[in-house]
């Protein structure tokens, strides 16, 4: 997940200069400002959030306590952070539960913006968590938009409510009174993607709350939106009074600013961000975290909480030791690899690290088909030559190329991979990618 | 109403808006540095990008200071020309036949719909058309490709979902030869183009059409959310290393969002937009103009 990454680079790059200055006056605060500005419209946020932004900010930053400290760039950084977090409010929201079950979910956006794949996505989460999620197809305009659902639904593992073309505030009624009576605690509508001044299809969503009692109102919006962010959000607020918002997309490299407007003119939290095509692509949206990315200071405590869920505690202690002891093997590698693809696949997770960034990780160096072969090297290697690749000579290479089907080649660039890996663990630990504070 | 009609049309809310901001700073009948970082916001606003904006800003200030004119009706129509020259700096392609027309894009920007306006354009133009279902990730999307196939009343060749979006393209490009088709509109899996793999297969199906069909023009057009903000420039730049563009289709224009980045594609990577779509139905589809497009922001 690219997130943010060339807004962060931009604020950094905006202030390592400021860094280099020493101490801050009035004026490098409005140049700075200036920098922060273009950095923040060109990452889509919009025109009017950005000036209340930069007012704010520099309010604060020109005031004593940046002229007055003794390093003024960590100042700024924390003031912008701070305002960042402000902007984008503050914990993590959850999907509301009914009291009186079935907890019902209402999907809502623009054509497009991914509600359809989002449904699906939601009934995985819910069904993680022990509920019973019920889909249900309102979206009765868009061409085999109902068998998209099902199909989706399928792969959920959830059952589809449908009733063909039907009038949907009528289906989602019937689809709450079949909930009811078969058990499911949660229903997630379905909508049809719909312009927020269509007036007839935006009247119809508001029928579909007054027919069903709705717990959840979730605006969906693509996270690549530029300035119309806003005019969505504040008319789907003000016509529906939504309950929270979703990103989605965000596994793009869009500097994904939207989600600050959204959250700046509606006031409703983000609950949750979709990062990917499959259905289990699906984060929580922690703004605190989201404003460390933006800082470039990535996004560490994502990456231990996605830690924690694929590895075990005992495993990550051992891992630890031997990254510090500079003992990594490659069966470790291998287990790395392993461990990887329950996290969600290297590029995921590499882009949550700080400084990552720079790193240019290219998708094609991670492929899961890659990574297959990476495995079969490793597999062809005796265990002696796993503890200590330096033995593997070229007889040996010959070897292990033959027994995972592989060239002399590809055992020559895992290896070199694997000594790049370990040099990288090594300033890792040196702290030479050293957090801004 | 007339050709381009519904660009303008579904530019009106749009047109208000802005005519209205403007209306109201050429109103102060004095043109100051407020006026111009104004009327750069309202570019700015309408997801012109920030560079785009001030360059053309620039260009307008120093026009109207050289001719020392302060007039509202004059400034107007120099920003207008500007813009409009920077839309026309990458000519549209003329079609020529047979031909074979991929469309590629993000997910959710419009491309099945665009496809199935698309083959009723020609099909009014008395072409024969065939489209071919390559989006063969999205769940239903064959259906739903089917469906505008119907309502066009043009053929379809189609796999099943799951298969190689490669050998639908192969197969689809031997059907058009064998009956001669006209064009052959050519639907692909919404894909973000900074996944290597997923901008790989697109790669392929490139190579398939160029190598199999070489007598046919082959037109590649990015179809691009009018909603979408600066990260236009990087689709439109990356698709375009990728397979090369022909020309852009504009979708959604009948919302709020102005899809004022199409200014730096057409500038700074010259890649003209061709299409605009301005609805949900079948043909709300309209060729672009620059003119009108212009027009219409004021």
């Amino acid at each position: 997940m690219a997130l943010f990454a060339s807004l962060s680079e931009r604020l950094n790059h905006i202030f390592s200069k400021l860094t280099k200055r020493g101490k801050l006056t009035e004026l490098e605060i409005k140049t700075a400002m200036r920098e922060v500005r273009v950095a923040l419209l060109e990452a889509d946020v919009n025109l009017k959030v950005v000036k209340s932004f930069i007012a704010e900010v520099s309010e604060k930053a020109v005031g004593q306590k940046v002229l007055e400290s003794l390093n003024p760039a960590q100042q700024v950084i924390k003031i912008v952070n701070d305002e960042l977090i402000a902007l984008m409010g503050s914990g993590n929201a959850k999907l509301e539960v009914s009291p009186k079950p079935p907890t019902v979910i209402m999907m809502c956006g623009l054509q497009g913006a991914g509600k359809t794949t989002m449904c699906a996505k939601l009934a995985v989460q819910l069904k993680k968590q022990g509920k019973h999620p019920l889909l249900v197809a309102c979206d009765i305009y868009r061409p085999a938009a109902i068998d998209q659902l099902k199909v989706v639904g399928g792969k959920a593992g959830a059952e589809v409510f449908e009733k063909g073309t039907q009038d949907p505030v009528k289906t989602a009624k019937e689809a709450v009174e079949y909930a009811k009576k078969m058990g499911y605690d949660t229903v997630v509508i379905d909508t049809a993607g719909r312009l927020h001044i269509d007036e007839k299809l935006m009247l119809e969503l508001e029928n579909i709350t007054k027919a069903v009692s709705v717990t959840e109102i979730l605006l969906t919006v693509d996270a690549m939106t530029g300035q119309d962010a806003v005019n969505v959000a504040e008319t789907f607020n003000a016509r529906l009074n939504v309950t929270g918002v979703i990103l989605t997309k965000l596994d793009g490299d869009t500097r994904g600013g939207a989600c600050l407007s959204i959250k700046a003119v509606t006031g409703k939290p983000i609950k949750f961000v979709g990062v990917g095509e499959k259905l289990g692509d699906l984060e929580p949206f922690y703004p605190d975290r989201m404003a460390s990315r933006i800082l470039g200071m990535g996004d560490v405590l994502s990456l231990i909480e996605k830690a924690q869920e694929a590895v075990t505690e005992q495993q990550a202690k051992e891992m630890e030791r031997k990254m510090r002891e500079n003992a990594f093997t490659l069966t470790d590698y291998l287990t790395q690899f392993e461990t990887l693809k329950k996290m969600g696949g290297a590029g995921a997770l590499m882009s949550m690290l700080p400084g990552a960034g720079k790193l240019k990780i290219r998708e094609s160096d991670l492929d899961e088909k890659k990574m297959e072969r990476t495995r079969a090297i490793i597999l062809s290697m005796t265990p002696k030559e796993r503890e200590n690749p330096q033995i593997i000579g070229s007889s040996r290479k010959r070897r292990i190329a033959l027994g995972s089907g592989t060239s002399v080649q590809e055992v020559n660039q895992l290896l070199k991979q694997f000594e790049q890996t370990k040099l990288l663990m090594k300033q890792m630990k040196g702290g030479k990618r050293r957090m801004p504070f | 109403m007339g050709f381009f009609g519904k660009i303008k049309e579904a530019l009106k809310k749009t047109r208000a808006n802005v005519a209205q901001k403007l209306r109201q700073l050429f109103l102060k009948n004095k043109i100051g540095d407020a006026f111009y970082e104004e009327l750069e916001e309202i570019l700015i606003s309408s997801d012109v990008s920030v560079r785009t904006a001030e360059d053309v800003v620039e260009q307008v200030k120093e026009e109207a200071i050289g001719a020392k004119i302060k007039d509202e009706a004059f400034v107007t129509d120099l920003l207008k020309d500007i813009l409009e020259d920077t839309l026309n700096e990458a000519p549209v392609p003329t079609i020529e036949y047979p031909c074979v027309m991929m469309f590629v894009g993000v997910n959710g920007v419009g491309k099945t719909t665009t496809i199935g306006k698309v083959a009723n354009y020609f099909v009014r133009q008395r072409k024969t058309v065939t489209v071919a279902a390559a989006d063969t990730f999205r769940a239903a999307a064959i259906d739903q490709l089917g469906i505008w196939a119907d309502r066009a009343k043009v053929r379809i060749v189609k796999h099943e979902e799951g298969s190689d979006p490669s050998a639908v393209v192969f197969d689809a490009v031997t059907s058009a030869k064998a009956k001669k088709t006209d064009v052959l509109l050519i639907d692909t899996a919404g894909r973000l183009h900074v996944k290597d793999n997923l901008m790989n297969e697109l790669k392929k199906m490139d190579r398939v059409v160029a190598r199999e069909f070489p007598e046919a023009r082959f037109y590649k057009f990015l179809v691009l959310d009018a909603t979408t903000g600066q990260n236009a420039y990087s689709q439109a730049r990356v698709f375009k290393e990728a397979v090369s563009l022909d020309g852009i289709v504009l979708t959604k224009l009948d919302g709020t969002a102005k899809g004022g980045f199409v200014f730096s594609l057409c500038g700074e990577l010259k890649v003209p937009v061709v299409f605009a779509g301005v609805g949900e139905k079948i043909d709300d589809l309209e060729l672009f103009d620059a003119e009108q497009f212009v027009e219409g922001f004021f």
